[in-house]
């Protein structure tokens, strides 16, 4: 055995080579038996064996000498492993030498995972920030004139029958409400930006609403805003339909109706074509062959003007989707209270 | 909004498949929500009694020989009214019907009735699902040819809508004849609006004050003397049966009727009643009484429009009639009303008497005064018919809002294109409008658009474009990608350090989590947050009770989690929120705050057959932040704190030294107390906090340009020195002095040892030093002496020694 301390006289390359042709010859006598080439495999090439202790000791060499060495030591490792796999491989039993079950699962690092509705927002903001749309944000408790009055939603609005509010307890002053839609951040975008604008606004939202299969009181929703000055229906369909094509496949078609939404003229609705029966109808399209996926329209000329913008100098396109529908969608969810209700059971399959 | 297809072709004709129809309706904007079918029964046929004979062996029975088209067949019944020569409905075995008795569906079996074998079944209108009668048989009036399917004679389809609040007009089938008309390009057939009247003027019989016309724009009423009040006709009550509604008598079956033609609420009040036959549409006294038709006295205030004769309200304008002035049997003459209301004003009455009827979900949307008079002359027209009577010459009309109707929109050429950027020819658009009922003159530049009574949802250029785009079909218009403009990019650091902090917590393998922004005080007590934690935002009408205030802090979400996770998972539960906390600033909306909060519980592995294992605790946590803050940059310490929600002597703060100290977070295993009152019995449970606004201070802090330095290419030296202290000395101070060597590039703990070799109260921290120059190979000697100063320092500043 080799001893660092007093060993450099074994480390030198002619002492290697020596080391592999005794090794060789000794492997050579050898029959196949199993044990007798792992006694050999331990013998040399071993945590404790001559040749891998001539490599520990490399450390203690002046840098020169520790070079030429190290080289020899790792081409005669190589060497006598190679031997070695090829006298394992003609014995032909592979016997219980170095082998293991390879059966057994490995030892794996626990994956930590961002919650479905991140993951659906992140993959929706990703293929409209690659079209342009940079992102921001903005606040959950809201003033009621950026979530109604400014978009066209006056009080008494029939409108507003949708969108059952959760209001701010305070006395007097403007009225303070949980917004009930990311539409707010159009008019806050629209007040401080002269266009062009291009927008897609995350966040949670929330609405008086019993919590059912599919209601639940607190969503996500992404607002979308384009205002320039020669913006048309046409890029509102462009736009849409190159995102669609993103999240639900270069092959998907879409469809357009007309829809009402009160800050928007003309008001859409976008439906693709259903992506597990592809367009046949099924359950998940109701037999319609399309699913909707999202309301929008062209920017109604009052938010602009509201929003201090000439209504004929800008044009531009608006639209809102519920992340949370489009993951349930996809992944067949049922019911939308698993969203919020963190269960890992529910959590770790995203 | 329900559309039986029968009625519906009363106005237009209908060439397409009901599923087709609804479809294209639903592209223009009217969404058909569902087609059903009714009377449509599979084998029921068209039959032809050929003969009536009595039964042998009972008084009451007859059989029946119907031919069927596929043969002829013998039946036995009971219905009084079956006669040779008559076409019913014929069903055979098997058929699906409804049970005459019972009123549940049933199957038709093959009955042998007092002795003599029934073959099928001549059917009543109940058995055929369409009405109630059952005392006889339904006869067909009908040239269909014997066995075709009776659902081609008696059977309807329902279209249910589902209608976007603007558009009014489609809440009478005539508006949804128009949308038919135009999208299919049928001819629409009006209703007819004439009638005979008497010699005696309306303006002589009865008259009209509008004392509040800003709630009212137009008023206007018909009189009609000698009605018969009766039950309404068979056609009109199944007219009102096939949209579920409960036929009244003729009168009000017959405003009903309108209402749900036209889209415009109708009211008939008893003329002898209303007192000096005199109308006044005035706002309520306050504390003013009346008893509505559903018979509830109300109490109004002057926020509330009602319909008054000079001593008393006698109706809720456009809610609902008051009960004094009802059309009975008694009723001879009536005053029938049709009226424009404020929507806002309509919508604020019914809300606030949490009353809504049929006419209010019309009113609040907003009707045009154009529709007022055609419905008044379209119900008089039909009380005239269904009740008899004479219409009095004329109408009452005061129309105070005339002047503030767009009758009129002007639509550019240009703008047309900068809306649709579609360059429609100017045929098809004057076409297109047309086909609506829009008037349309074209001025080279443009088109003068005359807007019809019926539209109250037209008032701007845009709404014309959308007239266009959706009749043509937004489908058939162009697609346009990335022609416009890019603004220049501008950073949200807000946003991109949440991601940073996303992504180092699932890189360090937690779960992100969502909890609900609401909580409750007493939810949040159990936390035993500072008093200096901000008020909370409290919400007026909370969806329960457990949602009655908005979180200030992610750990009572983050802990509910935990609890619920411990139940029902067995390996690790290592999850972390990252989202808003909300604080009351008194003024104004509140501080809504970015923190991110994490939690760790359970065992610290999968079971696994190499074993692995111990509880996730402190230092779990604690790695977990590290990870997360060296990810950014972010080189932290980490010094006792108290935190009433963690454990005493078990927490820490999370500081930066190179922002200064700036405290960014805090980490340590929560306090017993805070895990019974989660009712959490499995501890250790560890948690952090970290808070991004000052996260981001640190990030720009810790930042010196990000630049590289070349690494020592001289080899390191490692030695390992193991030092006894006393428990109370902190190993962050030992490795902070140790480092202080210059030759040291880094110091690392890697064991801790107590035990019954040492003295009580003292503790050995092994540390591995790695030394290394820049500048040379260090010799044996010079790490030596190296060590050996570091030892020197450790006993002078902590009393340690060298362990042996």
């Amino acid at each position: 055995m080799t001893d660092s301390a007093n060993g450099n006289s074994s480390a030198t390359p002619q002492a290697i080579e020596r080391l592999t042709s005794s090794a060789e010859r000794e492997l050579e006598a050898l029959g196949g038996e199993g044990e007798k080439l792992e006694a050999w495999r331990v013998k040399y090439l071993g945590r404790r064996g001559a040749l891998t202790s001539i490599l520990r000791s490399l450390g203690s060499l002046p840098a020169a000498d520790r070079r030429v060495a190290g080289a020899a030591a790792n081409r005669a490792k190589a060497r006598l492993e190679g031997l070695l796999d090829k006298r394992l491989a003609a014995s032909g039993t592979p016997g219980p030498i170095g082998a293991i079950d390879v059966t057994l699962p490995g030892r794996r690092h626990v994956r930590g995972r961002l919650h479905p509705s991140t993951q659906t927002i992140q993959e929706i903001l990703a293929a409209f920030n690659a079209m342009g749309f940079q992102t921001v944000e903005g606040p959950q408790v809201e003033w009621e004139r950026y979530n109604f009055d400014m978009l066209n939603i006056p009080p008494d609005h029939p409108a507003r029958d949708s969108h059952d509010t959760i209001w701010i307890d305070r006395s007097g002053g403007d009225g303070i409400l949980l917004r009930t839609q990311t539409s707010p951040m159009q008019v806050r975008t629209l007040e401080s930006t002269t266009p062009p604008v291009r927008i897609v606004v995350p966040g949670l939202c929330y609405r008086f609403e019993a919590t059912d299969a599919t209601h639940e009181w607190q969503f996500h929703q992404i607002e979308g805003l384009a205002v320039d000055t020669d913006i048309t229906f046409a890029d509102l369909k462009g736009t849409l339909y190159e995102f669609a094509r993103r999240i639900f496949g270069p092959d998907r078609k879409v469809r357009f109706r007309c829809d009402f939404f009160p800050f928007v003229e003309p008001g859409v609705e976008m439906a693709v074509d259903c992506f597990k029966c592809f367009g046949q109808g099924c359950r998940l399209c109701k037999q319609t062959g399309y699913i909707e996926i999202l309301g929008a329209g062209m920017v109604h000329p009052n938010v602009l003007r509201n929003a201090g913008h000439d209504p004929e100098r800008y044009t531009g396109y608006a639209f809102g989707m519920g992340p949370e529908r489009i993951a349930m969608l996809r992944h067949g969810i049922d019911d939308i209270r698993h969203f919020f209700a963190n269960d890992l059971r529910f959590l770790t399959q995203f | 909004m329900k559309v039986p297809l029968s009625w519906l072709r009363d106005y237009v004709r209908v060439d397409l498949s009901p599923a087709e129809l609804a479809h294209r309706l639903s592209m223009a904007g009217t969404e058909v929500e569902k087609v059903e079918r009714v009377g449509y029964k599979d084998g029921v046929v068209v039959g032809h009694v050929l003969d009536v004979s009595p039964h042998p062996h009972a008084d009451r029975l007859r059989l029946v020989t119907v031919d069927h088209g596929n043969g002829v067949a013998e039946v036995v019944c009971g219905a009084p009214n079956v006669a040779a020569g008559q076409k019913i409905a014929f069903a055979s075995v098997g058929a699906e019907l409804i049970d005459g008795y019972t009123g549940r569906p049933s199957r038709l079996k093959r009955a042998k009735i007092r002795g003599v074998v029934s073959e099928g079944m001549v059917c009543s209108e109940k058995e055929l699902g369409l009405g109630d009668e059952h005392d006889g048989i339904l006869v067909l009036d009908t040239d269909e040819e014997l066995g075709a399917p009776i659902g081609q004679v008696i059977g309807d389809t329902i279209l249910e809508l589902e209608l976007t609040p603007n558009r009014p007009d489609c809440l009478g089938i005539v508006g949804v004849a128009r949308e038919v008309a135009a999208v299919t390009g049928a001819r629409l057939v009006e209703p007819n609006l004439d009638y005979e009247t008497g010699a005696d003027d309306a303006a002589d019989l009865a008259r009209l004050a509008i004392e509040d016309s800003d709630l009212c724009p137009r008023y206007t009423a018909s009189v009609i003397r000698g009605v018969k009040i009766g039950p309404s006709p068979k056609w009109l009550k199944d007219a009102l049966l096939a949209l579920g509604e409960r036929p009244i008598n003729n009168v009000v079956d017959a405003t009903n009727y309108v209402m749900f033609e036209l889209g415009q609420p109708l009211h008939a009040f008893d003329y002898d009643r209303v007192v000096d036959h005199t109308v006044v549409v005035r706002r309520a006294n306050e504390g003013e009484r009346l008893t509505t038709l559903d018979d509830v006295e109300r109490e109004l205030s002057p926020d509330v429009l009602v319909i008054a004769d000079p001593m008393r309200a006698i109706g809720l304008a456009g809610v609902m009639g008051g009960a004094n002035t009802e059309i009975g049997g008694g009723t001879v003459n009536i005053l029938l009303e049709s009226a424009a209301f404020d929507p806002s004003n309509n919508r604020r009455t019914s809300q606030s008497l949490s009353l809504t009827s049929q006419a209010s979900l019309r009113f609040e949307k907003g009707l045009r005064a154009g529709l007022s008079e055609v419905a008044l002359r379209r119900a008089t027209r039909l009380i005239l018919e269904v009740a008899g009577g004479e219409a009095a010459k004329g109408i009452l009309d005061e129309w105070p809002g005339k002047a503030d109707e767009t009758d009129f929109v002007y639509l550019s050429r240009q703008k047309l294109d900068r809306v649709l950027g579609a360059g429609l020819a100017d045929a098809q658009v004057e076409s297109t409008l047309t086909s609506l009922g829009f008037s349309v003159s074209a001025d080279g530049e443009g088109w003068n658009v005359k807007v019809p009574y019926w539209r109250p949802d037209v008032g701007i250029p845009e709404d014309l474009c959308e007239e266009v785009a959706r009749i043509i079909g937004y489908d058939e218009l162009p697609l346009r990608v990335h022609a416009d403009n890019l603004p220049p990019w501008s950073p949200n650091p807000e946003l991109d350090l949440r991601g940073r902090v996303r992504a180092g917590l699932t890189a360090a393998g937690l779960q992100q989590i969502i909890t609900y922004s609401g909580t409750t005080a007493e939810g949040e007590e159990r936390l035993d947050l500072p008093s200096s934690t901000p008020e909370f935002v409290h919400i007026l009408n909370p969806v329960s009770a457990g949602h009655s205030v908005l979180r200030r802090t992610l750990r009572e979400g983050i802990l509910h989690a935990v609890a619920n996770n411990l139940h029902t998972w067995r390996g690790p539960i290592a999850l972390f929120e990252s989202g808003k906390v909300f604080h009351n600033r008194g003024e104004g909306l509140p501080d809504e705050r970015e923190m991110a909060v994490g939690a760790l519980a359970g065992p610290r592995a999968e079971l696994h057959w190499d074993g692995g294992g111990g509880q996730l605790d402190y230092y779990d946590a604690r790695g977990v932040v590290e990870d997360t803050l060296e990810r950014m940059g972010i080189a932290a310490e980490f010094s006792p704190v108290e935190d009433a929600t963690l454990a005493a002597g078990r927490a820490a703060e999370v500081t930066v030294p190179a922002a200064g100290g700036l405290r960014v977070g805090v980490v340590g295993e929560v306090a017993a107390h805070v895990l019974e009152a989660f009712g959490i019995d499995s501890g250790p449970v560890s948690l952090f906090e970290l808070d991004l606004p000052s996260l981001e201070s640190a990030v720009s802090a810790s930042q010196q340009g990000g630049a590289y330095r070349t690494y020592i290419r001289f080899p390191e030296s490692p030695r390992d020195l193991a030092v006894v202290v006393d428990e109370t000395v902190a190993a962050a101070d030992v490795v902070r002095v140790a480092s202080r060597n210059r030759l040291v590039t880094s110091a690392t703990v890697f064991d801790v040892y107590r035990g019954s070799n040492l003295p009580e109260g003292k503790k050995s921290l092994a540390v591995r030093l790695v030394y290394q120059s820049p500048s040379r190979t260090l010799t044996a000697g010079q790490v030596e002496k190296a060590q050996r100063s570091i030892l020197n320092a450790l006993s002078r500043e902590f009393g340690a020694l060298q362990r042996q």
